[in-house]
């Protein structure tokens, strides 16, 4: 079944307005320690689901992956929950808004040392050569992370095995606070594949179709053992690394100019050329709003973790 | 440079010891992730760059090759001081430290030094993940040929890195982020560079020895105070020098008290506490009570506050665990 613009419109706002209100839980004092939104990056993760064979594939994410968390269907009420340090969060609130997951939905996790998730896919790849699953696995990465060793080391590795690896980088022009330029030699980041034995290409990471597009022919060719491909997904944050990041390291007007190419604003002129209108287009915005809404109040009712659990699963009991 | 008195946050004194160094020791040079143009993610740097160009710059993010350029360039006769956001990472990295810094000296027989100073916070916060939170002094501590550092207060924070910035061997401060926003204090700048080493008596007893570093510093010195008026004196020594450790004063210490407790925030199993207590043990100092060692349980650290509590020792438990001390010989 191929997912239409309007479902990947649904569910960017679905990622849309859950960022904005795990932002505003932020601002008010529920949510303890660092975030990292993906806003105006939602159309990688919707898009990249779409291309992937969600029975049998599995995704490992950044601190920047609430997103992915959603495409990958987790309940909107267990994130939020992680998220606000919840005994029925998504990992009993030991993970937290940088290091939760979802195996039951093949999302194995975000991690917040850059780079340390593509070696597992690798991992996750191999294993499936052994298990007869078929199984592709896909690591999301930022721009900085291309200059993590572990990150060159994964790809090179899957490179050579030939495993069926899709190393999804979104490249939203900074890495914290300093600019990818500065800190390449050559900032055509998706050329290294070739170095690697494998296909990389540059997409739109800002229209969801073209990354489903993407995703699902390295998908293919990886299923049929042609090895690893690198996307390199060109897109914008729209807001700081962190929330109370004041971004005086982003020129003037950089936002704003973002702010006319992105995911939601792109994916809804092409609906409308599509022949979808406003009212429909907005219908979808608010039942998402609405989800998001009661996912939130119904989290923030939930307990927080028990401290008698504090030193459970450390090793198999 | 005369001496004087400034008033600073922690963070404020690593600024001046950074920017003394610079300006002192023009064989300095400063790198790291986001430390030049935005000043460090904690704003830690803030100003180096613009004071002294193209010393002070921006790193990929690139653990390895930040640590092994500093060993390189430390070889070649610079001085780097290089930041390592979080403790945590240096973990994507640790054979620079241990395989090839550690190593430069003994192999060549002197001839060769690694003159670099690493800068670093850890520690635990409310919310932070597993891979942001970890106390790690004693993966260093292990490592001879590594010195170690724990400053613990605005002062510190400015006398020990000068003193890891002076010194010829490769050597570690360990910063914590939840010190750097902290009261503005009065401290000393401008006086002569320290050695290496030396501990810090905080707090004058005579029933118990706690020795302390880094984030427990003041949590200890707080519990001292509780017990005090419960009429336990404590003897609180803030390390500050983990490698070298100032075990004379330790012990000197516990002659007099015949109790040792240690406090850190790292867990527990190979803690550097474990060295210290052995240290005392091995020095045939005679004690009335059992050596206690506290410290967070051997358990991976939670994100969720609830559960952190739970881990991270905290005036009480530290309190708890003094008064069961002393009563159990009384
Ligand atoms: C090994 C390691 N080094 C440094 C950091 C600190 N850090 C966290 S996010 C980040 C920037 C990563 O940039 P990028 O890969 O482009 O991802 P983005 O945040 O833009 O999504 C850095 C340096 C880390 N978490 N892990
Ligand atoms: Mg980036």
């Amino acid at each position: 079944m191929t997912e239409s613009l309007l479902d990947h419109y649904r569910v960017m706002w679905r990622i849309r307005l859950f960022e904005e209100k795990t932002r505003d839980l932020k601002v008010r004092g529920d949510v303890s320690g660092s975030v990292h939104l993906c806003i105006g990056q939602e159309a990688i993760a919707a898009g990249a689901l779409g291309g992937l064979n969600r029975s049998v594939d599995v995704v490992f994410s950044t601190y920047r992956g609430h997103g992915y968390a959603i495409a990958s269907g987790s309940d909107l009420t267990a994130l939020f929950a992680e998220i606000l340090g919840r005994g029925a969060g998504l990992n009993g609130g030991r993970g937290g808004s940088a290091y939760l997951s979802d195996p039951d939905n093949n999302f194995f996790g975000e991690n917040s040392i850059v780079g340390a998730g593509a070696p597992h896919a690798v991992g996750a790849a191999l294993a499936g050569l052994f298990d007869g699953s078929n199984r592709v696995a896909l690591s999301a990465f930022g721009d900085g992370a291309m200059n993590q060793g572990a990150v060159h080391e994964a790809m090179n590795m899957a490179g050579a095995f030939g495993l069926p690896v899709i190393f999804l980088l979104e490249n939203n022009r900074y890495s914290e606070l300093t600019p990818i330029t500065a800190m390449v030699g050559d900032v055509e980041l998706y050329q290294r594949a070739d170095s690697y034995g494998f296909e990389g290409i540059q997409i739109d990471g800002n229209d969801p179709t073209v990354v489903l597009d993407a995703v699902r022919s390295a998908r293919d060719r990886a299923a049929r053992g042609g090895g690893p491909t690198l996307i390199e997904a060109m897109t914008e944050r729209l807001v700081g690394h962190y929330v109370g990041d004041v971004q005086q390291y982003r020129p003037a007007g950089e936002i704003d100019d973002a702010k006319t190419r992105e995911p939601l604003v792109i994916s809804a002129q092409k609906l409308l050329v599509q022949g979808f209108d406003d009212v429909e287009l907005k219908s979808v915005e608010t039942q998402e709003r609405d989800r998001v809404a009661s996912a939130a109040s119904a989290a923030l009712q939930l307990p927080f973790a028990d401290p008698a659990t504090a030193l459970e699963f450390v090793y198999d009991s | 440079m005369t001496a004087e008195q400034t008033v600073v946050t922690y963070g404020g004194a690593v600024n001046a010891a950074l920017t003394r160094s610079l300006d002192e020791r023009t064989e300095t040079i400063l790198f790291g992730e986001d430390v030049a143009l935005p000043g460090g993610v904690f704003g830690i740097t803030k100003g180096l760059q613009s004071s002294f160009g193209d010393r002070v710059f921006d790193t990929p993010i690139s653990e390895t090759a930040i640590l092994g350029a500093a060993v390189g360039a430390a070889m070649m006769g610079r001085r780097p001081i290089v930041e390592i956001m979080w403790m945590d990472f240096t973990l994507v990295a640790m054979d620079q430290l241990v395989n090839q810094a550690a190593n430069v000296s003994y192999l060549s027989r002197g001839n060769v030094k690694a003159p670099m100073t690493v800068r670093m916070q850890q520690g635990s916060q409310p919310g932070a993940c597993a891979q942001h939170s970890q106390c790690l002094e004693a993966l260093l501590t292990h490592i001879p040929g590594l010195r170690v550092c724990v400053p613990a207060t605005p002062q510190d924070a400015y006398d020990l890195l000068l003193a890891a910035v002076w010194c010829n061997d490769p050597t570690i401060v360990i910063e914590n982020r939840n010190l750097y926003f902290g009261k503005k204090v009065t401290i000393m700048v401008g006086h002569d560079v320290q050695e290496i080493g030396g501990s810090i008596t905080r707090h004058r007893g005579n029933d118990v020895t706690l020795v302390t570093w880094g984030s427990m510093v003041a949590p200890s010195l707080e519990a001292a105070e509780i017990l005090e008026i419960e009429g336990v004196t404590v003897d609180v020594i803030d390390a500050r020098w983990l490698n070298p450790f100032d075990t004379l004063a330790v012990c000197e210490s516990v002659t007099r008290t015949g109790r040792l407790a240690v406090v850190h925030e790292a867990t527990l199993t190979g803690a550097f506490s474990s060295q210290v207590v052995a240290g005392v043990v091995e020095a045939g100092v005679p004690l009335v009570a059992p050596p206690v060692r506290i410290g967070s349980p051997d358990t991976r650290i939670p994100a969720a506050p609830s559960l952190l509590g739970a881990v991270v020792p905290n005036v009480s438990t530290i309190v708890e665990a003094l008064r069961r001390m002393v009563t159990r010989e009384d």
